[in-house]
């Protein structure tokens, strides 16, 4: 089967059913958390569902032993696909001490984990792009071969900090790969009432670097658009832009309520190319995802979850004095 | 021991700390090929190369932002705000990022960044070349900001800085640049971040200060010796997190405390001072805390008749010792 879009790709059938394992993961953690906010036992969520397509294809990629990657709270897959273990993201839901993102300090959606090469995250948005291009201006003086990855909705692409950054990483030809993740909302204001241009692509002109719009609930064509990023950041050949086309298929976060600014219609037509039905329906089209694969994808992934609930809701929080520690080295 | 600027200490140690640790860079506005705008950089981009005194574009919260990311992967960037009054649009990165990196993360990540400014009035800069800004961020835990008031401070606080993993604001005062001169030693060495220092001992009153003020307290002391009032002077050096133990100490020994700020009065270093002072040591007093500082208006203004106005001054300084030690 060599013909198949991802052996062209060069991804063999393992690995794309391994990609396909983690936006599943993602998924289903985060379906998880909307019912643990729901019955009272967590008190916030920020979804990554609908973009777990951009998040994972993009993620594989990258080299996950030596690349960095600088994530914005939807990034549930990123994480994953890096290192981070559905224990360690429920934790960080149940803002538990042994929490590796921020020891419980941190709202969930706000990633770190430095073994992992994942870098802090805040959030007043677009902050963390500087950080990227930083950590690429490092790779480019100690002449290593690692990039950095950073992500950040078409809204939050309004920031100063965007256009500061990318024009940074354009005049100093930095190895970062800037993936905005479009999921046509930021909060309720709609996707032509945040950017003037007609992509947000189209704004990498500005920054000297290549931009392209490409199908964000196709992991495949993420992962090549990547890819090609990728091969030129560590040929020596700069930084880019990629805009991953998608929708948010929650409310903006477990606070908001999404029909008071957009109609059920559309999301219900958004949820039809859901990446986690469609590239379920093309690995099953190709063979890979036979019934008896599905079956065991299934059954271990919700093992997964609950274990990590189980465990998450009875670890202990940390000391109240601990409050005061890590401002400073100690 | 040579005798050098207190610009020149600045470069002395930055170039003795490029020369130490290859990890510590420059990054900033004009700092390579012309060496900064006040000349901090003079010199180091023939020696280091302009891969390690990065001429950044024109945009604050990048050069700050930037330089966060290279800190998180163990670089140790020194970033140039060409002026203290233009890191506002770097405040965010700052306060929301370098600050808080340690705390938020657990101590996982750490953000040992140096971001020096060249701040305050007398050069006729106007409102927007003149300013204090550090009370701006003098109630950021995680932040430590130092002003040093003399060429031996500079280049031991500055070595410290870059060499401390947390991030560290350096404020140096554009006027002190070229009128302050000091010895300087040659050898390696540093200074403590975070411990204030006695610069003249006297026993009549105190006064507690930093930056360029502390060079007219010891001016004004000098004169006032002369009419027998001994004047104590203490320099904060670092103003945040403030020396309290040294502050307390310094406060009883006389009793009579004048505090000193270029910056207006309102919410500025000295209040928090002041607070230290009132909770510790109210029965050591024996008049009521003094402060002398800029007037609450915006900023300094052109006009010569208006700055001199603003500006703190040996004669101001000296009027008000004198009038705390006849109180
Ligand atoms: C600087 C800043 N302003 C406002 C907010 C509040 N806020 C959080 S997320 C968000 C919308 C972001 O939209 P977008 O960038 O499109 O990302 P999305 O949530 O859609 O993935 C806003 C306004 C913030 N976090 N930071
Ligand atoms: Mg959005």
């Amino acid at each position: 089967m060599s013909n198949t879009r991802h052996a062209e790709l060069g991804l063999s059938d393992e690995k794309v059913l391994d990609m396909y394992r983690t936006m599943l993961l993602a998924r289903k953690l985060d379906e998880r958390m909307w019912l643990l906010n729901r019955a009272g036992k967590i008190p916030f969520v920020i979804s990554c569902q609908g973009q777990e397509a951009a998040q994972v294809g993009a993620s594989f990629a990258l080299d996950r032993e030596i690349d960095y990657v600088a994530p914005y709270y939807r990034d549930m897959g990123v994480v994953l696909a890096f290192g981070m273990t559905a224990k360690e993201l429920m934790l960080s839901g149940f803002a538990k001490a042994e929490d590796p993102n921020s020891g419980g300090r941190q709202m969930p959606g706000h990633f770190g984990q430095k073994k992992n090469r994942i870098l802090s995250g805040s959030s007043p948005v677009t902050t963390q792009l500087p950080h990227a291009v930083g950590i690429a201006l490092a790779a480019k003086m100690e002449k290593k071969d690692f990039v950095s990855f950073v992500t950040l909705g078409e809204g939050s692409s309004n920031q100063g900090d965007f256009h500061e950054g990318l024009n940074f990483a354009g005049v100093h030809n930095l190895p970062v790969i800037t993936m905005v993740e479009n999921n046509k909302y930021a909060i309720s204001v709609p996707i032509e009432k945040q950017i003037a241009s007609k992509t947000v692509a189209d704004r990498a002109v500005s920054y000297g670097m290549p931009g392209v719009t490409i199908d964000g609930n196709d992991p495949l064509a993420v992962y090549e658009a990547v890819k090609e990023a990728r091969e030129r950041a560590v040929n020596g050949e700069g930084p880019s832009l990629i805009e991953a086309v998608s929708y948010r298929l929650t409310a903006h976060s477990s606070d908001d309520d999404d029909r008071t600014y957009r109609e059920s219609e559309e999301v219900e037509e958004a949820r039809k190319k859901d990446s986690i039905i469609t590239f379920a329906a093309y690995l099953k089209e190709v063979g890979i995802l036979t019934e008896e694969v599905e079956k065991e994808i299934n059954k271990s992934i919700t093992d997964i979850v609950n274990e990590a609930t189980d465990y998450a809701e009875n670890a202990p929080y940390a000391e109240a004095e601990s409050a005061l520690k890590y401002v400073y080295e100690e | 021991m040579p005798v050098m600027s207190y610009i020149q200490a600045v470069t002395t140690a930055l170039r003795e700390e490029m020369h130490r640790d290859e990890k510590v860079f420059v990054l900033g506005e004009d700092v390579g090929k012309k060496g900064g705008v006040f000349r901090a950089t003079d010199g180091l981009y023939d020696e280091f190369g302009e891969h390690r005194v990065l001429d950044t574009p024109l945009a604050e919260s990048a050069i700050a932002g930037v330089g966060i990311g290279a800190a998180m992967y163990g670089m140790r960037p020194v970033a140039e705000m060409q002026f203290a009054d233009f890191i506002m649009p770097a405040v965010n990165q700052i306060i929301s990022e370098a600050a808080k990196m340690r705390y938020r993360s657990n101590n996982d990540w750490d953000a040992p960044i140096t971001i020096r400014a060249p701040y305050g009035g007398g050069v006729h800069g106007a409102l927007y070349h003149s300013q204090s800004v550090e009370s701006i961020f003098a109630n950021q835990p995680g932040l430590k900001i130092v002003i040093p008031s003399t060429p031996y401070d500079v280049k031991g606080l500055l070595k410290a800085a870059i060499r401390d993993n947390d991030p560290v604001l350096f404020f140096e005062h554009k006027r002190a640049y070229r009128l302050l001169k000091g010895e300087v030693p040659e050898d390696d060495y540093v200074l403590p971040i975070g411990k204030a220092d006695v610069k003249r001992e006297g026993s009549d009153i105190t006064i507690i200060t930093y930056g360029l003020c502390v060079h007219f307290a010891l001016q004004a002391a000098e004169k006032l010796a002369e009419e027998g009032i001994d004047a104590h002077i203490l320099d904060l050096r670092t103003i945040y997190p403030l020396d309290q133990e040294a502050i307390i100490e310094a406060a009883k020994k006389t009793g009579k405390v004048l505090l000193i700020t270029e910056d207006n009065k309102e919410g500025s270093i000295i209040g928090e001072v002041a607070a230290i002072i009132a909770e510790n040591c109210l029965f050591d007093l024996d008049a009521p805390i003094q402060r002398l500082a800029g007037p609450d208006i915006p900023a300094m203004p052109y006009a010569p008749t208006m700055e001199k106005y603003f500006m703190v001054n040996p004669d101001k300084v000296e009027k008000a010792m004198r009038d705390l030690a006849e109180f």
